[in-house]
């Protein structure tokens, strides 16, 4: 009888692991909303406003999303996840996608089993210090104390750092960027570190933001961009193509204003095929033949997220730097649709 | 009306294990344990194959890289270059002192607030009620947010220590409480301290002599020698001679403010102080019930007997009331001791890195293997309460009422 029983739950598991692999843009159709993971908050890449609503950089790509899949941008649900619980959220099916300035290293895409869409900011890891300090350089932290997000990728990149100059530091290691901040501004720490486009939107949240520099030294490379679960890539190039969708209207011109306009039918042929007039690319990824145009209509092309969210018009005062479009000298650089 | 009958014998029939109360608990007990072992096997199972299904598997290979990250706190020599499983004992030892800490000081405060609330003195009483009720209702992630919020708001940073004419100073000369902690002077150990140490030791297992010798000669003679003064004249007098003989081998380490922070003696993290006193204070609180109940548990008449007797109130407490609550104040105890250990790994709000911190921590994120990380660190709280509670039986037996 025992060994019956044992068998039993052995076909029952067996059952219920096969249906854990099912395919998620069915699930995200099925539920009619898109799960999330975006960060807890951090103003310009993933914040809720003072209604509530969430907005910024990262939270435009999940609107994007589910503009894309769903046809309306508001189907989102939002996850906020702190950088210890992002990756089992997204690996145990809790999000369906994590937009949530995640670095893209080797050891995330190859041991972790997550595939990385693209990159949406190329970041790099800087220092902050009071201007009071006169610290110009960041060779000149010998000895500092340095406030530090942990289960980051800057928390490697930091010991690596004073490693190689053969400076001494004392980490203090805080969960979240909102705590970071509030030692940081008590003197709890000399330094706070993390990525310089972090930086700068926590600094812009600042009281008197002038008061703080953001050293010259750029420590690392931090690719950040949108990453799903391994082995469903389906749903990986839904995410993709929605993203370079919006990398690509930037480049062809489309915007949030004339997108009506254009998909009228253009002499481009191109425009035409990001936009469904001509052949159904959606139809090749199992969505809508304008799925591209609802991804752009949610929230503006790439540029015109950034722009909104965290350009130099912003409080946190971003350039475009390495992430203008490929035109203009920078790293943004869509595969062509066809 | 029962009779006593010898039970029917034949041939046994499988209905029995139903019908029959000789075999029923056995069957039931059976088919529980059955049961448990199939949930078990269900939720084995069902990791395995979604683990499989995911291209993932279970391996321990990651202890033995390198970790790559630092950490604030060590016990033992690390750097970034060491292992994860370095950083695991790393993490052990410092949620070990963690829990030492806030053990020892828990049980002061607890025992003194405990007998207090029984005090006769009105103000002193209602305070300690006041105590136990605001500390122990209010959950103790609150008061560790508490205690590190107001230090790092309230103490001075170390820049303040700086200039002319500085808006902070220390204290003596020699602690500095900043925001980033607790500096103090550490000893540093010159020829010689060594017969400066063994002479301490030796006077503590002096005093220990002493007593021993005045309680034999208090039950054979009725002779009462005095216990406070001597005890810390054989525990102070011998080391201080031979300290000064030998020209002072043992020097202080005063901290000084060099670049950033204060360099030199020790610095107690403010993580550290944060997370341990808010243990303390809050688990004394229900130490401090339970010396209570103990003391209460103990007859009127037994305090009553001692008084007449013409004993002192505090010898009353020391030899007659406090020995006879100890089996009652020791098994809840070891419970209280527990909960600090296992509250410790709360540390993490503060930033002190624990084995929760390391481990389930910064490892756990690094190398993505959270099953392995969580497995182990179910295994060492299990190993260390296990621990725990083992000393504190031995010790519960020796105290308890030796029934003659």
């Amino acid at each position: 009888m025992k060994k019956s029983v044992i068998l039993g739950t052995l076909t029952v598991a067996g059952l219920a692991a096969g249906a854990a692999g099912a395919a998620t843009l069915d699930d995200v159709k099925a539920r009619g909303k898109l799960n999330c993971g975006v960060v807890t908050g951090l103003v310009g890449f993933g914040a809720p406003d003072a209604n509530g609503e969430w907005q910024g950089f990262d939270v435009g790509v999940c609107r994007a999303i589910a503009a894309a899949v769903l046809g309306d941008p508001t189907a989102v649900e939002f996850i906020p996840t702190t950088a210890k619980t992002r990756f089992t959220a997204l690996a145990s099916g809790e999000i369906d996608v994590l937009a949530r300035n995640t670095t893209w290293t080797f050891s995330r895409d190859v041991d972790l089993k997550f595939d990385f869409v693209g990159v949406n900011y190329y970041d790099g890891q800087g220092y902050m210090v009071p201007k009071a300090l006169g610290v110009s350089s960041a060779k000149e932290l010998d000895g500092a104390t340095v406030c530090i997000q942990t289960g980051t990728t800057t928390e490697l990149n930091l010991a690596d750092y004073f490693r190689k100059n053969n400076m001494s530091y004392q980490p203090v290691p805080i969960e979240t960027n909102a705590e970071a901040q509030q030692q940081y501004l008590a003197g709890a720490c000399d330094v706070y570190t993390t990525d310089a486009s972090g930086l700068a939107a926590t600094r812009a949240a600042f009281e008197n933001p002038g008061d703080h520099v953001v050293l010259p030294e750029i420590i690392s490379k931090e690719p950040l961009g949108p990453l799903v679960r391994h082995g469903d890539n389906d749903w990986g190039d839904v995410v993709r193509w929605t993203f370079y969708a919006l990398v690509a209207a930037e480049e062809y011109g489309i915007t949030s204003a004339n997108i009506e306009e254009l998909s009228a039918g253009t002499d481009n042929p191109e425009i035409n095929r990001i936009l469904g007039t001509e052949d159904n690319l959606g139809a090749m990824l199992g969505l809508d033949a304008g799925w591209a145009k609802n991804a752009i209509a949610a929230g503006g092309n790439y540029g015109e997220l950034f722009e909104k969210n965290i350009g130099e018009n912003t409080p946190i005062g971003l350039s475009r730097g390495l992430n203008a479009q490929w035109t203009d000298g920078g790293l943004m650089y869509a595969p062509p649709f066809r | 009306m029962t009779t006593l009958s010898d039970p029917p014998r034949g041939a046994f029939r499988l209905s029995m294990l139903i019908n029959d109360t000789r075999y029923r608990s056995y069957t039931f007990q059976f088919i529980a344990l059955v049961i448990v072992i199939a949930i078990f096997g269900y939720l084995g199972s069902n990791l395995m194959a979604n683990l499989r299904a995911a291209g993932l598997n279970i391996s321990y290979g990651f202890l033995g890289q390198s970790s790559n990250y630092d950490i604030n706190q060590t016990l033992i020599e690390y750097s970034s270059r060491s292992t994860h499983w370095r950083a695991a004992m790393v993490g052990i030892l410092n949620t070990m002192l963690v829990a030492f800490l806030a053990c020892i000081t828990a049980t002061i405060i607890g025992v003194l607030a405990g007998v207090l609330r029984l005090s006769p003195n009105w103000i002193v009483r209602k305070l300690m009620a006041g105590y136990v009720e605001a500390f122990r209702n209010v959950p103790v992630l609150i008061w560790i947010i508490i205690i590190f919020t107001i230090m790092t708001a309230v103490l001075p940073a170390p820049n303040a220590f700086r200039g002319d004419n500085p808006t902070a100073s220390m204290l003596f000369g020699a602690f500095a409480f900043t925001n980033r902690g607790l500096y103090l002077p550490a000893p540093v150990w010159g020829p010689g301290s060594l017969i400066v140490a063994l002479v301490f030791v030796a006077s503590i297992i002096g005093v220990f002599v002493y007593r021993r010798y005045a309680t034999k000669l208090l039950y054979d003679t009725g002779k009462l020698l005095p216990m406070g003064w001597p005890s810390l004249v054989i525990l102070f007098v011998p080391t201080l001679l031979v300290f000064f003989v030998l020209g002072r081998p043992i020097s202080l380490d005063y901290p000084e403010l060099k670049g950033f922070n204060f360099q030199g003696g020790i610095q107690v993290l403010g993580s550290l102080i944060a997370l341990w006193w808010a243990l303390a204070i809050y688990t004394g609180a229900f130490i401090a019930e339970n010396v209570r109940a103990g003391i209460q548990s103990v007859s009127k008449g037994q305090a009553e007997a001692a008084a007449s007797l013409g004993m002192r109130p505090n010898r009353i407490m020391n030899l007659v009331v406090l020995p006879q609550a100890l089996r009652v104040i020791i098994p809840p105890l070891i419970s209280n001791y527990l909960n600090i250990t296992k509250n410790s790994s709360l540390a993490i709000v503060v930033g002190y890195m624990d084995i929760t911190g390391t481990l389930g921590g910064i490892t756990l994120n690094q190398t993505g293997r959270a099953i392995e990380a969580i497995l182990l660190l179910m295994l060492f709280y299990l190993l260390i309460s296990l621990a725990i509670s083992g000393l504190m039986n031995v010790y519960n037996n020796a105290v308890r009422l030796k029934e003659r």
